[in-house]
């Protein structure tokens, strides 16, 4: 499982031309953070994609950024982003209703390797949008149920009111083939369920560490936390994977903006193996 | 190819080549003197080029003088490289319209130029090469930069006397061209004599020299000229042993050395800009005042600057150390990782065009005496 795997599904005649797709929904799903389905517009287009990857999306005229796709593998077409408003590019996406046009570039970067663990506990961590980008993985496990072990979900929101997927997680804690447990940063009044940080949530997880193979993504201080945590635990440094993110501009290994040591985030990663990178997550301003 | 010929040209015949390729649509593009330094830029004959002069480099300096001969190519290398032709600093790379309700995205980015470039040195194909690499030799391409360097023809020159900042003994990409032209031009100056002696590399430059006429050169101008370009390896006043260094910098990030070499640091990017393989870019979307139509402009950027790492939250290279690190550590050490040679071709333009006179060469000798010290 060493190997994060890297294919390129679509053909990409000029990868740095957008394709257009346009909006066939959008859904609030807490105060600044929404998703939106989109498809593309020319007939033809064959979009398929694997969990983990991610899409150079640009508003007109105004900027493009880095966006993981968080639907369904099996769904080709039917794509959908979950997008934070935090600044320029973002908050433009925020404005789009059915039916705008959309650029989209990709599907570019490594993927979780869903493909070469079965027989084993899948441990899922994510922490904020983090979620995201995991959602297309837990898609294709769940409908792959069979091939895994035990199937654990840790996710950590800052406040109930900013957990993504409210309904889908509702629905995922209702299957018992499904551990899903949830924390907040700070609780509100009525919030029943865990407070503390993600990490807090492993020590107690119900996985094997010797036959687990752990999903992490959220923001890096809480990737490396629990990259420590679940290697307490056991959980063997190969076997843990992270999402990384820096600045990008091509997402084709071209503009030098991602990188991270000698890897390129966008074509190497975004995902990496522990090992691979436990070198420089621990070092400053690289 | 047949046999290698070698063909003699009197200095001015190199004109004959020019015209050649007008002819046939190419622009010439070569050294000459602007603003008191040697600039790559469109010429019209060898009179644009820098006849008798000469450059005279140290950190942080660079000064034009005459030379006392008429020397076509009596220099090395000035603020430019060819990058800026195959990569140009600022481009469009698509335009876009909205058409009823829908938008259009027509490519730009290369209009059909094609360049002769004259003059360039070993260092500078291999920094050509290794573009090459970047941009065409991974997973994906870049369109723009493929078509215009289809569209080159090269005309090499071996260095007969490497500058002060020169190192390309010690990165293994000079003095002499060995590889990656069309023609390579020897430049002998002696006992009255001034020629050029020619040598193809390419079908193509073969071709164009057997077509314009030109005669061969006697065994004792070949000999000649192999000697002059043969002691060139013998004037380097700038030598670094670059082995062991790909491991040495990246098992040293957080070595206290960083926050010495990179105290006077500017970061300006002078060095970025002026690097023949610096190759980071980034791009800008604009529309017009109607919104009507966009584009997207891609130019050179630096690792140097603030919003080169910029995540939503800060930058992750705050301090100048960490992008002083980041520059060099790319350029002799992960570069090699990612495209399986170094990104330095040791030019010297980085130490020249410094304005307070940072040498990578030295602090790579700094480096190496103090990863020495702490092993023994
Ligand atoms: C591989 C990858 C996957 C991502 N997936 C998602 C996702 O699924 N959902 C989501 O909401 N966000 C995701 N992000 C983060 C998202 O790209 C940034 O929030 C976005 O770039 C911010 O742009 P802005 O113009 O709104 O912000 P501004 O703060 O105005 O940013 C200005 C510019 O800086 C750069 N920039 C700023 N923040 C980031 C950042 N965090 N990462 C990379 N570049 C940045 C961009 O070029 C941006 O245009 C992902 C980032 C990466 C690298
Ligand atoms: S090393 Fe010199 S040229 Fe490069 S950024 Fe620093 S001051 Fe500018
Ligand atoms: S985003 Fe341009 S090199 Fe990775």
């Amino acid at each position: 499982m060493e190997l994060v795997e890297k294919e390129l599904l679509t053909t990409i005649q000029n990868p740095m031309l957008p394709l257009t797709f346009q909006v066939r929904s959008r859904r609030q799903e807490t105060k600044d953070t929404f998703t939106l389905e989109i498809e593309p517009v020319e007939s033809g287009v064959e979009f398929k994609f694997l969990p983990g990857q991610f899409n150079m999306v640009y508003v007109f005229g105004v900027g493009e950024v880095p966006i993981s796709i968080s639907s369904d593998p099996n769904r080709w077409n039917r794509i959908a982003h979950t997008i934070r408003m935090v600044g320029v590019v973002t908050k433009a996406m925020g404005k789009l209703k059915k039916g705008d046009l959309l650029g989209i570039r990709g599907p570019f970067g490594s993927s979780w390797p869903i493909d070469r663990c079965s027989e084993c506990d899948i441990v899922i961590v994510a922490g904020g949008i983090g979620l995201a980008p995991l959602r297309p993985a837990i898609y294709h496990i769940l409908s792959n149920r069979e091939k895994y072990n035990r199937v654990v979900l840790l996710y950590g929101a800052r406040t109930p009111d900013d957990i993504l997927y409210k309904n889908e997680i509702e629905k995922w804690r209702s299957r018992f083939d499904f551990e899903v447990y949830v924390t907040v940063d700070r609780g509100t009044t009525g919030w029943k369920g865990n407070v503390g940080v993600v990490t807090t949530l492993i020590p107690r997880a119900p996985f094997n560490p010797e036959n687990t193979v752990a999903f992490v993504c959220g923001p890096e201080i809480m990737m490396r936390f629990t990259s420590l945590e679940l290697l307490k635990r056991g959980v063997k440094e190969h076997n843990i994977f992270l999402s990384m993110e820096r600045n990008m501009k091509c997402g084709i290994g071209l503009c030098g903006h991602c990188q991270f040591g000698p890897a390129f985030i966008c074509k190497d990663g975004p995902v990496f193996s522990y090992s691979q990178i436990k070198d420089l997550i621990f070092k400053r301003e690289i | 190819m047949e046999k290698v010929k070698f063909y003699y040209l009197a200095p001015e015949e190199l004109n004959k080549i020019f015209d050649y390729f007008k002819a046939r649509g190419y622009k010439i593009a070569g050294p000459t003197v602007r603003d008191n330094a040697i600039v790559y830029d469109e010429i019209k004959s060898v009179n644009d080029l820098p006849l008798g002069w000469t450059d005279e480099q140290s950190p942080g300096s660079y000064r034009l003088k005459r030379r006392d001969d008429k020397a076509l190519f009596g220099y090395v290398v000035g603020p430019h490289s060819w990058k800026k032709f195959l990569f140009p600093p600022i481009l469009t790379l698509w335009e876009a319209k909205r058409e009823n309700g829908k938008f259009k995205i027509c490519e730009s980015g290369y209009d059909g130029e094609k360049f002769v470039f004259v003059g360039v040195r070993a260092c500078e194909i291999s920094a050509i090469l290794i573009q090459d690499k970047i941009f065409g030799g991974g997973q994906y391409a870049e369109p723009n930069y493929l078509k215009r360097r289809e569209n080159v023809f090269i005309i090499a020159v071996n260095c007969n006397d490497p500058g002060n900042n020169c190192f390309c003994l010690s990165t293994g990409t000079g003095p002499k061209v060995l590889t990656g032209y069309d023609l390579v031009l020897t430049e002998v100056i002696s006992e009255g004599k001034h020629y050029l002696i020619v040598e193809p590399g390419t079908e193509v430059g073969a071709e164009v020299l057997m077509s314009l006429d030109f005669r061969e050169a006697t065994p004792d101008e070949i000999e000649e000229a192999k000697k002059i370009s043969g002691e060139a390896i013998n004037k380097f006043k700038k030598e670094v042993d670059l082995d062991g260094v790909v491991e040495m910098l990246q098992s040293n990030y957080e070595n206290p050395l960083w926050e010495k070499i990179s105290e006077k640091c500017l970061t300006c990017a002078n060095c970025t800009m002026v690097c023949p393989t610096c190759f980071c870019n980034t791009v800008e979307d604009v529309t017009d005042l109607t919104g009507q139509s966009a584009k997207r402009i891609r130019k050179w950027d630096s690792c140097f600057t603030l919003e080169f790492s910029y995540i939503h939250g800060g930058s992750l290279r705050y301090s100048t150390m960490s992008r002083y690190r980041q520059w060099m550590i790319h350029k002799l050490s992960t570069w090699k990782n990612q495209f399986g040679m170094l990104g330095c071709v040791g030019c010297g333009r980085c130490i020249t065009w410094c304005p307070v006179g940072i040498d990578i060469v030295e602090n790579v000798k700094l480096f190496r005496s103090d990863v020495l010290k702490f092993k023994t």
